[in-house]
């Protein structure tokens, strides 16, 4: 064996090894959790309210509070984002004030999250009265998720080749055309690929929450969007740190659920993946 | 020089920032014929070419000045519809550009655009037609599903051309159309062209100077965004008036 050779041996093995570290953690994290959370698992535990300071019965409000925060959180973050990522890559001349919507785009997705959760609480909850409320937590959280559905819907945009946008104006097609027709369907895998990252992260994030719409223990569902709801990673936190001798299965089965629904949330967005991939045109 | 002009441009100056990008262009470009655009790299041929469907508006930092007729109507106008002028002037590219879908769907994007759907039977007369004018109906005619990208570069830019065509253009404009194509294929389109100008008035850049002098009935020679000189092509590649356009044509220079 000569010495590139042998080379190209130990980087090969180098640069598995450290892949394989890379996931690691991973598949721990899903082995702890399903380990000690599997035990919590039944009907009960996913359809009931929590009972007897918590130490029994289920998490069924929290559940329905998160699945409803997502939901909240992708109405306003969607629209807002998928449109002004359209807007700057597709119409927005390149220009000062232009720089400086990319710039701050950037530079929101670095603020820390318990930020947005103040900045939710000072405008949302006290300056327009939303109150602590669904309302007010799923603006939060669609503010905190804009700037990688942005970023992301911008990528995706940007890696459809100009040629096809060429093609389409040079035969008659107006800008929006062009972009309806022949930009957002070859963009659209991309797109969701980056909206269910910011939206699973929105799923798990506790401090944008806790000041603008968690409830402690509130054992029953949301009448309007004003009513505040339990969520998962919120109650995971309670029963985990503030209520004592609740049994451990409950945290990690609490962990279990907001993983699952997690991954299925990626499920979706695969197989919608595959079928727009195969239309190209909708 | 004795024609119809179809395409009028007059005293045509265009920037791209600071870059002075064509000067002062004075051309006539003439009715059912094939024009041919020619000169070195960046002589601004295509930038020309570019202009007289507004392709140019593309670019951020391009600025017009001057005037271009078509049918008497001032196509640089800012209250100009560029969705109405590309229709009537039609673009094919450098490379064989379909879209990801079959070769129908290919065909009637731009009648699906412009609202223009027929009845079922009225479509299909039309996508014959077309496929007809490109010489491509007895080929796809039994495959009309399948996916545009599977046919032979050649077939591609045929399809382009008879996407052109449906949209029943007047004008069709060709940015160097067989510069990905093999010497038969080439060819074989030059022949076409031939077919397309008793319908259309064609214009067509190239670097390939033989391409112009088999394919044209008429040449303008650029030169560093300047046109050195225009005429019948015979004149032109046997007899022109101008030194430079003499040394580019028999390979002194470009």
């Amino acid at each position: 064996m000569n010495g590139a050779k042998l080379r190209e041996k130990i980087a090969f093995t180098v640069l598995g090894f450290v892949t394989l570290l890379v996931i690691l953690p991973i598949l721990l994290i899903l082995y702890y959790v399903i380990s000690r959370g599997w035990g919590a698992m039944s009907w009960e535990f996913l359809t009931q309210n929590p009972r007897n300071g918590m130490k029994e019965g289920g998490i069924f409000p929290a559940l329905v509070g998160t699945i409803l925060l997502v939901i909240g959180t992708m109405a306003f973050s969607l629209p807002l984002g998928i449109l002004s990522a359209i807007y700057l890559v597709e119409y927005a001349r390149d220009n000062l004030f232009t720089r400086m919507i990319k710039l701050s785009v950037v530079n929101l997705s670095g603020i820390p999250s318990i930020v947005y959760g103040l900045f939710g609480f000072t405008v949302f909850v006290v300056f327009l009265h939303f109150g602590a409320s669904i309302l007010a937590g799923s603006l939060t959280l669609a503010i905190m998720s804009l700037p990688v559905i942005i970023t992301s819907t911008k990528e995706a945009l940007e890696a459809v080749p100009m040629s096809y946008r060429e093609i389409s104006l040079s035969l008659g097609a107006t800008r929006w055309q062009t972009i309806r027709y022949c930009v957002l369907p070859y963009a659209i895998p991309g797109i969701l690929t980056g909206t269910v990252l910011s939206l699973s992260r929105a799923a798990g994030e506790t401090a944008p929450i806790l000041f603008t719409v968690a409830a402690f223990y509130l054992p029953h569902l949301p009448r309007s969007v004003f009513d505040q709801v339990m969520a998962l990673p919120y109650h995971l936190y309670v029963i985990s740190t503030q209520v004592p001798n609740v049994p451990e299965k409950f945290s990690f089965g609490t962990g279990l659920v907001l993983i699952a629904l997690v991954c299925l949330m990626n499920v979706v967005s695969i197989v919608l993946r595959a079928h727009f991939r195969k239309k190209k045109q909708w | 020089m004795e024609f119809t002009t179809k395409i009028s441009i007059d005293d045509l100056n265009l920037f791209y920032g600071d870059f002075h990008a064509l000067k002062s262009i004075q051309l006539h470009i003439p009715q059912n014929n094939v024009t041919a655009l020619i000169g070195p790299s960046g002589c601004g041929k295509s930038t020309l070419l570019r202009t007289i469907n507004r392709m140019n508006d593309l670019i951020e930092n391009v600025r017009t000045e001057g005037r271009i007729l078509i049918d008497g109507q001032n196509i640089l106008d800012p209250s100009m519809d560029v969705v109405t002028l590309r229709q009537k002037v039609g673009m094919v590219f450098q490379r064989p550009n379909v879209f990801d879908q079959s070769i129908l769907d290919n065909l009637l994007f731009g009648m699906r655009i412009h609202r223009q759907m027929r009845s079922r039977s009225q479509t299909m007369d039309l996508v014959h037609k077309s496929l007809e004018d490109v010489g491509l109906w007895d080929v796809l005619k039994d495959k009309l599903r399948k996916n545009a990208r599977t046919l032979s570069l050649e077939q591609q830019q045929r399809l382009c051309i008879a996407r052109v065509i449906l949209l029943t253009p007047a004008i069709i404009l060709f940015d160097e159309p067989c510069s990905a194509l093999d010497p038969i294929a080439t060819m074989r389109i030059e022949e076409l062209l031939k077919v397309l100008r008793e319908q259309y008035t064609l214009v067509i850049v190239t670097h390939n100077m033989q391409q112009a002098a088999r394919a044209s009935d008429y040449t303008g020679f650029l030169y560093l965004g300047e046109l050195i000189e225009f005429g019948p092509t015979a004149h032109i590649f046997t007899n022109p008036r101008q030194k430079m356009t003499d040394n580019y044509i028999s390979g002194n220079f470009g």
